[in-house]
């Protein structure tokens, strides 16, 4: 993992103190909101519906159990004792008190964690796959990369006020699990003729225009990279819209100038500041990947693993859905659901982070990340030692064996919390949840992402999921439209809206319809959702949820 | 004819602690809906937003919602204001808990 260097605990500490001044001042009614919102955003807090929300970086979802454990502390000793785990790989904690505020950074300095550009018109957290260094189909770890690109571009002076937030995400694998086609930058790792570099796409994004992100570069030597990003990032930074907040995202820019002129841009702004990079920044690369060196992996055999596996069908279930291959011989990849049926999607206790952190401790290369789709990886454990990992998770209502499946949804804050939302998420996701979890059908139907906003906004990534659900107020009402056949993978795509929208208490049993249609329809239990859909298009998922008639009036 | 004004109340977020707050007809700041001034008159309305608006080093975020009056005084009309009113609906914190 990264270590701080004297430069960053600097950094931290200084900007700290600085906060902790704004936020006296803030206080004491010497500056106004007007004046403070801009000062408090750039350290990642925000107003929402019932009190403040702090949100914490946690650079490209990596975090040992230090850290885990100084979440915790802070939920318990400035929150309500939880925290909840974002789609872009932060904590928010939904209760902090404006004053407490710097105490709170103070405490996440002391594990090298802080709240900067996790909010504001900046160059936010770099995300990356949480499979990193761990997948056995990596070509390279992303981290370094992302480590490299985060210390770019905190307080990169060209980039404090840009036309809009913009988000870069890094996958080392040919199957993104970072959705970096729906990022402002996406950065897919690849080799040409032996070389290392990246394939750059640009102008992806979801929100009230999804767009799937198009190639910029086909490859950019990796030595090119910061130069080329800064020179993308400044094509946007002139040519990007300030007059509209709805079309200030660089996915309208490329939109409206079209890709060629983008690469033209990119291409020239790129010749001019490409030799102002001396290599200095190759040499920190070198160094930061110095801290990613993969842990010495031990050779056991899998006895207990193999014999677990074997006598006991819970172990089986959860060892089936939510492990995945790890690179090393007799390592595995868990994944621990932080969304056991009924619960918050995301939301962790305190209890909960202490027992995973002691768990990556003990068993795991004192390791976890955190998913964009709102879970706790262990990204290194033995398969000998997963049987004592499993029980122990069982105990604190960690061991759901759902990863992938209709209950492993990703839900937005919505108005449960959030300022922006316009219908709430979270209770569709449990209701969701907890109703097929009764009819005892989640692995019956297999694979499938059910992802929900509770705004425009799309924090909730409705766009790629299988199922898309968007929360809307239509004249007062809570109203919740469908969208089908989204992919949030390498072969990305837009969902398509299904019809008029359904109000709180039928939303959940449409989706009912739509999974007895697709059991119905598909040609082999190996069949999936999207691969029906895909097959057969939307005509029978509509007459599933609307009834004949609709399928009448479209003929 | 002039649409019907909908009557309001003057609410906003609390500075230090950041949660919901009103504004009662003593110009106080009450946590509780059933305390906050019903405002009836358009006009009167909007003066008294313009001088809770100054209160910065005691508030954010003011601004006028829909409500109706009830029998414990001004009650949402919107559901968002429902939810300001009660907190969220996953756990049971925020107002709530306070009143519990």
């Amino acid at each position: 993992m990264y270590k701080y260097n004297d430069f960053d605990t600097a950094f931290i500490t200084e900007r700290n103190r600085q906060f902790r001044a704004q936020v006296e001042r803030r206080l004491s009614g010497a500056l106004t909101e007007d004046e403070f919102k801009p000062l408090r955003l750039m350290n990642g807090v925000y107003l929402q519906l019932h009190a403040y929300m702090l949100r914490v970086a946690i650079p490209y979802g990596t975090l040992n159990s230090h850290q885990m454990h100084k979440l915790a502390d802070i939920a318990d000793r400035w929150d309500q004792g939880y925290g909840h785990f974002t789609t872009r790989q932060n904590i928010q904690f939904n209760w902090p008190k404006l004053g407490d505020i710097p105490d709170i950074l103070d405490a996440l300095a002391e594990v090298e964690m802080h709240a900067i550009q996790t909010s504001g018109n900046t160059i936010r957290n770099v995300t990356a796959d949480h499979f990193a260094g761990a997948a056995a189909d990596e070509i390279a770890d992303p981290r370094p990369v992302a480590e490299l690109i985060r210390q770019w571009s905190t307080d990169h002076p060209e980039f404090q006020f840009l036309p809009r937030k913009f988000k870069i995400a890094v996958t080392g694998s040919p199957n993104d699990r970072a959705v970096t086609k729906a990022h402002d930058i996406g950065l897919r790792m690849i080799e040409r003729d032996g070389e290392a570099g990246f394939e750059v796409i640009v102008g992806g994004g979801l929100g009230r225009t999804p767009m799937v992100g198009k190639v910029l570069r086909d490859f950019l030597p990796q030595a090119d990279l910061l130069p080329y990003l800064e020179a993308t990032v400044s094509v946007w930074n002139i040519l990007g819209r300030r007059d509209n907040k709805y079309k200030s995202r660089i996915k309208i820019t490329v939109h409206e100038n079209g890709i060629e002129e983008i690469q033209r841009l990119t291409e020239a702004r790129f010749a001019e500041i490409r030799p102002l990079f001396s290599g200095v920044d190759q040499e920190m690369l070198a160094e930061i990947k110095g801290h990613f060196a993969a842990p010495s992996f031990a050779t056991r055999d899998t006895d207990a693993f193999d014999r677990a596996y074997d006598t006991d069908p819970v172990f089986r279930s959860w060892a089936d859905t939510n492990l995945s291959e790890h690179r090393a011989e007799g390592y595995a990849i868990a994944q621990i659901s932080v969304k056991a049926h009924g619960q918050t999607p995301g939301d962790a206790s305190s209890e909960q982070m202490r027992v995973m952190a002691d768990i990556a401790r003990e068993f795991g290369h004192d390791e976890l990340r955190i998913s964009h789709e709102q879970n706790v990886v262990l990204p290194h454990v033995h398969k000998s030692d997963l049987p004592d990992i499993h029980a122990r998770l069982k105990t604190h209502g960690l061991a759901t064996a759902n990863i992938g499946k209709i209950s492993d949804i990703i839900a937005c804050p919505g108005m449960d919390y959030c300022a922006l939302a316009t219908a709430r998420s979270i209770p569709i996701a449990q209701e969701i949840a907890t109703r097929f979890d009764d009819l005892k059908l989640e692995h019956e139907i297999g694979d499938l992402k059910i992802k929900i906003s509770g705004c425009i906004n799309a924090c909730g990534h409705h766009h790629v999921g299988h199922i898309g659900i968007l929360g809307l107020d239509r004249a007062g009402v809570e109203t919740y439209q469908i969208t089908l056949g989204g992919d949030h993978t390498e072969t990305a795509a837009i969902g398509t809206r299904t019809g008029p929208g359904f109000g709180e208490h039928e939303i959940v049993p449409a989706i009912e319809r739509l999974v007895e249609a697709y059991l119905k329809l598909r040609d082999s239990k190996e069949e999936t959702f999207l691969q029906t859909y895909t097959r057969l298009g939307m005509a029978p998922f509509k007459v599933a949820l609307y009834g004949e008639d609709t399928r009448i009036k479209a003929a | 004819m002039p649409k019907a004004f909908t009557p309001k109340v003057i609410t906003a977020n609390h500075l230090a602690e950041g949660d919901v707050v009103y504004l009662t007809s003593g110009d106080e700041w009450t946590r509780d809906l059933s305390q906050a001034d019903l405002l009836t008159d358009e006009a009167i309305a909007e003066a008294r937003l313009v001088e809770a608006s100054t209160q910065h080093h005691l508030v954010v975020g003011v601004y006028l919602a829909d409500m109706k009056a009830g029998e414990n005084g001004p009650e949402p009309v919107h559901f968002r204001e429902e939810f300001r009113r009660r907190g969220p609906s996953n756990y049971f914190h925020g107002k709530q808990a306070a009143t519990a």
